[in-house]
């Protein structure tokens, strides 16, 4: 093994507080770090400043503090074309896409991962909150040991030869012993706002926003049964299980979005929260990444279907075309075609796929969409 | 591995018999040359030496001279200042598509202000072609901005032509000389310059100082107003520090100027050859005939801006691209989208090499090895 002073590595910088730590827990390590900022989306304020300035700013501070070196990179027409097109791809097919998990796969652990390579990085490193553990010759990728932050949801995708290069140098610690660490050390960004959305909508409006990209078409808003409940502003902006934003008052449950009839551009709603329509018993996943090994008998593990949602256990079984069933042991409300399903035995994440299907009673449940 | 500097025309050291008559002026000439005291007449007498020397230096009278705070600065005070004082004269100002954003941003605020302004092209060999320029002269045409060498490429543009086809028209005639002062003889008269910019950090001086030279009678407005300095141009209390440094500056390369020229013209060479020896696929942006000896802008196909200073970096070469790099977004160079159109990849592939005090022989072959290395690595990648 080289040296760590002789050992490059590559932080991903975002100038935000889990990243500089990151770039200072490798540098104190004794590494040969080189912080580097992505641009992935072109965006200018109501000022004409564009947003990435600030952020690369703190990236500047930090990387001066830390003295390291700091470049910048741009994939905006690597964002465009592999992940934003997804995203929109997806909303028009009626899902609700993770264009985070897409991110991961396609820019930050491919495109910005070759970067790093291309200047002679051994490994690039982020602030992401998850494991890497290497037994024997593999690698294995654990939940970070904070649960409320672990990320390995978004990093389902993550191959074995991308792990072999990669670090996270937060996974075993907890989000608040980075920030002391950070304000311990005195860090530009020790007391700055985590980032919060999605990172190209950020702060604003969502609707707003997919609306410049995607033309809205108003619709009926109907139950199961036919029974009109007003009209809705267009199915995008809708997701299985919603209750926000549906205006519709009266007596009784709340009202909840339970699926989505893209050819008659109608949007079914029940009434309560745990309304039956809402519950599924399995699902059929596509895209599947396995970590380690590819799935070849059924097995029994621990799934998630959303981001910080706690594990449910379930029986994945490999079908045809590489997909798999998951069956649910027990009943499971709102799971969303588009979102990802990621499993894991223990602390390790097995790997994980694209929601495809939803199933009740082994059969297609068509109206989720 | 030993950092080799390669950025000349961004910033020369500064050289040590600068600093040699700049500490003990900051240490002991502290007066305010306005003053009508013992210490203010000091350093107004350091100050009357120094536009001495910087009037020499480009054949002019000592008034002509007037002191900023740099390029950026002269340029602003030029364009602005006979823009406003000329525009009952006419309303018409004649630039290049490739001066520097001090000139192109400037023009492009006096289009705001109601000023026409034509933007001239360039030819592939990075020159204008003065036939366009006599085309687009009008009555109304008050100013003519044309930088001597480009910042980017190096290219010599034909001043002294313009200068000519200017003498009998009306419009005043600017060249902002940053990149060509100290590596080519100036001579406002043989030039035929109304107004021209320099810079002292170009020339191994301090930065925070220029000046603009603005010939007896041309009708130009101040930018700031203050006290009577600089003859009202440029009012606030001088720079003498700068100013001395600046003074001593233009003194070394007055006399060192064919000297340095010809060893900048030997790493050019040196540096061309290299990449020639290790069969780099490149292609130089411009015609090299036309250029100074400080200055080459190379392309390198298959690679980008990006990829290419950062690799640099990494591995000690210091260069530039004229592609503006902020916070990860690659603006294309506009001068080579001048030259070669903004489709052509040039506008993303290209690097400015550009040499000076810093450098010696043994510096240019490590440095160009290096950059063959990592050019040859880059496209090897990209290929698989």
């Amino acid at each position: 093994m080289k040296d760590k002073k002789d050992t490059r590595v590559v932080v991903g910088m975002s100038g935000g507080v889990d990243s500089s730590v990151t770039a200072l827990l490798l540098k104190q390590q004794g590494y040969d770090v080189v912080g580097i900022f992505m641009k992935n989306w072109d965006d200018t304020d109501e000022n004409g400043v564009c947003t990435a300035t600030e952020d690369f700013d703190d990236v500047v501070r930090v990387c001066n503090q830390l003295d390291i070196p700091y470049y910048a990179v741009n994939f905006e027409k690597q964002y465009w074309d592999k992940v934003f097109t997804y995203f929109l791809d997806e909303y028009k097919a009626g899902r609700t896409p993770n264009p985070d998990v897409m991110c991961n796969k396609e820019i930050k652990f491919k495109a910005f991962l070759d970067h790093a390579l291309s200047l002679g990085a051994d490994y690039l490193a982020t602030g992401h909150y998850a494991q890497v553990r290497k037994v024997n010759d593999k690698y294995e990728m654990l939940r970070g040991v904070d649960d409320n932050k672990d990320q390995t949801y978004f990093l389902n995708q993550l191959s074995q030869s991308v792990l072999s290069k990669v670090m996270f140098p937060l996974g075993h610690l907890p989000k608040k012993e980075v920030r002391k660490i950070a304000s311990e050390n005195n860090l530009a960004t020790a007391n700055k706002k985590d980032s919060t959305g999605i990172c190209f909508i950020g702060e604003r409006n969502f609707k707003e926003f997919l609306s410049e990209y995607l033309p809205a078409q108003p619709g009926k808003m109907t139950t199961l049964t036919g029974v009109e409940q007003g009209k809705h502003e267009g199915l995008m902006y809708y997701t299985i299980g919603q209750r926000q934003g549906l205006g519709i008052g009266g007596a009784g449950d709340p009202w909840f979005v339970v699926g989505k009839n893209l050819k008659e551009n109608v949007l079914y709603v029940e009434q309560s929260f745990h309304n039956d329509h809402l519950y599924s018993d399995a699902l059929i996943a596509t895209d599947l990444n396995w970590i380690n090994e590819p799935l070849e008998k059924t097995i029994d593990c621990t799934a998630k279907f959303r981001y910080r949602q706690s594990d449910s256990k379930v029986t994945v079984t490999p079908i045809e075309d590489g997909k798999v069933k998951v069956t649910f042991h027990q009943a499971e409300r709102a799971i969303t075609p588009g979102q990802a399903v990621v499993f894991y035995q223990g602390e390790v994440c097995l790997g994980g796929g694209t929601i495809d299907e939803i199933i009740k009673n082994e059969k297609p449940l068509d109206y989720v969409g | 591995m030993e950092p080799i500097y390669l950025d000349h025309a961004s910033t020369t050291p500064v050289h040590p018999e600068v600093v040699k008559v700049m500490i003990p002026l900051l240490e002991e000439v502290y007066g305010n040359p306005s003053s009508i005291h013992h210490f203010g007449r000091k350093a107004r007498h350091i100050l009357d030496e120094s536009r001495k020397v910087a009037a020499l230096s480009i054949g002019a009278q000592e008034k002509s001279i007037t002191f900023t705070s740099g390029g950026t600065e002269a340029d602003n005070l030029a364009l602005i200042g006979i823009a406003q004082a000329n525009k009952h004269r006419g309303n018409h100002i004649i630039t290049t598509t490739i001066e520097h954003h001090a000139t192109l941003h400037t023009a492009e605020f006096l289009e705001k202000q109601g000023f026409r302004v034509t933007y001239l092209p360039v030819l592939e060999n990075g020159q204008i072609n003065v036939s366009d320029l006599k085309a687009e002269l009008t009555d109304e045409t008050i100013l003519v901005s044309v930088m001597a060498v480009n910042n980017e490429t190096g290219t010599i543009q034909p001043i002294e032509e313009i200068g000519a086809i200017l003498a009998d028209h009306r419009a005043y005639f600017h060249s902002d000389a940053v990149q060509a002062y100290g590596l080519l003889p100036l001579d406002v008269d043989e030039l035929g310059v109304d107004l021209l910019t320099v810079s002292s950090h170009k020339i191994n001086g301090p930065k925070g100082v220029g000046f603009l030279y603005i010939r007896d009678k041309v009708v130009i407005d101040s930018l700031q107003f203050g006290g009577q300095q600089e003859r009202k141009r440029r009012p606030g209390t001088e720079n003498v520090a700068g100013i001395v440094g600046f003074k001593k500056a233009i003194e070394l390369v007055d006399k060192e100027r064919e000297q340095r020229v010809n060893s900048y013209q030997s790493y050019k060479q040196l540096f061309i050859e290299t990449l020639e020896k290790d069969k780099v696929d490149f292609k130089i942006n411009g015609d090299i005939t036309k250029s100074v000896a400080a200055i080459v802008n190379i392309s390198f196909p298959g690679t980008n801006v990006e990829s290419l200073l950062t690799n640099f970096d990494l591995s000690g070469i210091a260069a530039s691209s004229g592609s503006a790099c902020t916070a990860g977004s690659v603006e294309p160079s506009h001068v080579l989208s001048a030259m070669y159109g903004s489709e052509n990849p040039r506008t993303i592939n290209s690097i400015r090499f550009s040499f000076g005090l810093a450098n010696s022989e043994d510096d240019i072959i490590d440095a160009a090895k290096r950059v063959s290395m990592i050019v040859k690595r880059l496209v090897n990648q990209i290929d698989k």
